[in-house]
């Protein structure tokens, strides 16, 4: 079966400064998977490669079966199209309020009623748990969760295929972050996503993921579901799950 | 009744008996759902076709939540004008609907996004007004540092005050040099055509001093200064304030009025008058490098005149200046820079005012002094 991401000895280097060697993985349809490792193990840089920020210096990755290593503008445009991503602070366009930040895509890539797009950015905030009020404020009168969920909603615009989510329940009350895992589930559910998020969060981990891989070193050192990845002998997975 | 097709997909809508049936097939997604829905409006015009729509959507292969809201909304209009809706989707386009179905909100409407115009004037005087109020607390806090710094000269931050001089004077001189001294070489450019028609040559000399050094060469210093080191305060404190950098001093017990702001005043109005006596140097420079090719007045000719016929009080007039435009400039920038919020687009609204405003108040400022010093006479 095809992976919605598969990457094959991935190597990237800033100047001098070699960050992934060697890095293989593959994500499969409709699960949610981890990118865990410790800090400056390049898994930010990573995710950033597959949403096409970033250029990798070797290998080759496809993501939902584009290969991004000759992708075309116009092939690219249109894979953009089919994923959403979560920055770690929502990264909400402050110029525009919460309605707008969401209606943007529809704007620009559809022609559908304005009258339409007011019924799907009001689904879109419900579905993430967002009072219908914020739809007004600006994304600097409203708190780091609200963002975060705000942020989410505009991932989720376009019902995309693919979701990334760059440390989801990062900065976020041990409540509000549960809260977020259920709704990361419930989406998977209702939506038929593939997530790939990257994450440091214990619970979150435990709770959400269904594979993930674990980058140290440079390379991949385990990848797999919880249960491998834990029997794996490595230093920083034995520290990280330390007591799990 | 109709039938489109497109396409990724098609739609045919026909009366069957008492029921008006709707079959689509294809992908209904948020893209290709807007050519179905002009058409979809069409059935719910008066008077309804029939009481009853069905919905085939069994030969439907994707369908995501606007193609279910498209539906809801649809089912909704209909349910108001006595009509009602059925469904036969596969099961998993089915629980997408059924999702949709289940809200916690009412679909409001289409946002309003403009005011009328008297709200607007409204909303302009209250920001204006408060605006105000913001600046007669900055000037405030001002003068109480001041005298903090004046009652206690250790707390006089010396080495902020040369990095200021540093940073917003020194490293300006360069860009000084190269305008005053065009703006020399034009003057005296322009001039030198009509003083050749008269005869009147060595008055390039008059002319030149007396306009550069009471107006020109401080006014253009100003404007350059405002140019870029008001607006490089206003960035700088406004970024400053958006990462939280001012927060975390004043919980330090760092306050930044004796920190950040009176060391950049203090700086601008001590190197405002030298850079002004730098700007004139460089102006008649300028000019007499004109006069000597145009005009043929040598340089020894050109300073010898210069001293006979230009008053000191001229070259004062202009210096006397300088604390003023530098206090005005820094002080701008530096408010501006103290009202950013919290978003990205406040620093450039305010840097571009900071800019704006620092030119416009120098100008009211040198309209001031002209009054004032025409009035004493000199």
């Amino acid at each position: 079966m095809q992976g919605v991401i598969e990457a094959n000895h991935i190597v990237t280097r800033f100047g001098e400064n070699v960050v992934h060697e060697d890095i293989n993985l593959h994500v499969n349809r409709g699960e949610i998977y981890g990118l865990l490792g410790p800090s400056g193990c390049g898994k930010t840089t990573l995710m950033k490669e597959m949403v096409l920020l970033q250029r990798y210096q070797g290998g080759s990755m496809k993501v939902l079966g584009y290969d991004l290593n000759s992708i075309t503008h116009k092939k690219a445009q249109e894979l953009r199209q089919q994923w959403g991503v979560l920055f770690q602070f929502g990264a909400l366009y402050s110029s525009l309020n919460i309605y707008d930040n969401i209606a943007v895509s529809l704007r620009e890539y559809t022609t559908i009623s304005e009258a339409l797009i007011a019924e799907i950015v009001s689904y879109k905030l419900d579905i993430v748990g967002l009072e219908q009020r914020v739809k007004e404020q600006y994304p600097s009168q409203i708190s780091g969760g609200m963002k975060k969920k705000a942020g989410l909603a505009r991932a989720l615009v376009m019902d995309p295929k693919l979701l990334f989510l760059d440390e989801p329940t990062s900065g976020l009350d041990p409540i509000s972050a549960r809260e977020f895992d259920a709704l990361i589930l419930r989406l998977r559910e209702r939506f038929d996503l593939s997530i790939v998020m990257v994450t440091h969060d214990l619970d979150s981990i435990e709770a959400t993921l269904d594979r993930a891989a674990i980058l140290d070193e440079k390379r991949v050192v385990a990848e797999g579901n919880l249960e491998m990845i834990k029997a794996t002998d490595n230093l920083f997975i034995k520290t990280f799950f330390k007591g799990r | 009744m109709f039938s489109f097709n497109g396409k990724t997909l098609s739609l045919h809508a026909k009366v069957q008996g008492d029921t008006v049936a709707i079959m689509i097939s294809g992908t209904m997604n948020v893209k290709s759902i807007a050519f179905i829905e002009p058409l979809l409006k069409q059935l719910l015009t008066h008077p309804l076709p029939s009481q009853t729509f069905e919905w085939h959507l069994q030969e439907v292969t994707h369908f995501d939540s606007a193609a279910a809201l498209l539906l809801y909304t649809f089912d909704k209009k209909a349910q108001s004008l006595g009509a009602t809706c059925k469904f036969y989707a596969q099961t998993n386009h089915q629980n997408i609907i059924d999702a949709v179905y289940h809200r916690h909100y009412e679909s409001g409407g289409v946002m309003e996004r403009r005011l009328n115009a008297v709200a607007t004037i409204g909303k302009t005087a209250v920001t204006k007004y408060h605006g105000f109020k913001d600046f007669l607390a900055f000037v405030g806090e001002l003068f109480a540092a001041l005298l903090i710094y004046i009652l206690n000269p250790k707390s006089i931050r010396f080495k902020e005050i040369y990095a200021a001089i540093e940073e917003s004077s020194i490293n300006a001189l360069g860009i000084i040099a190269l305008t005053t001294f065009l703006i020399g070489v034009v003057l005296a450019y322009q001039s030198a055509i009509q003083l050749k028609t008269y005869g009147a040559n060595i008055f390039i000399v008059d002319m030149l001093g007396i306009s550069v050094l009471r107006e020109l060469a401080p006014l253009i210093a100003a404007i350059v200064i405002a140019g870029r080191s008001g607006s490089a305060f206003a960035a700088q404190i406004g970024v400053m304030k958006i990462t939280e950098e001012l927060d975390a001093m004043k919980t330090m017990g760092f306050d930044p009025y004796l920190f950040l702001v009176l060391p950049r005043i203090i700086a601008l109005m001590i190197m405002m008058p030298l850079i002004i006596f730098f700007a004139d140097v460089m102006a008649m420079l300028g000019g007499m490098v004109v006069a000597s090719i145009e005009l043929g007045i040598s340089a020894e000719l050109f300073l010898d005149r210069f001293n006979e016929a230009v008053a000191m009080k001229h070259f004062f007039i202009g210096i006397s200046k300088g604390p003023f435009f530098g206090f005005l400039i820094a002080a701008i920038g530096i408010f501006r820079g103290l009202m950013v919020e919290n978003d990205t687009r406040s620093i450039g609204v305010n840097t571009t005012k900071s800019v704006v405003e620092a030119i416009f108040m120098v100008i009211i400022c040198d309209a001031i002094f002209s009054i004032i010093y025409t009035n004493i006479g000199i």
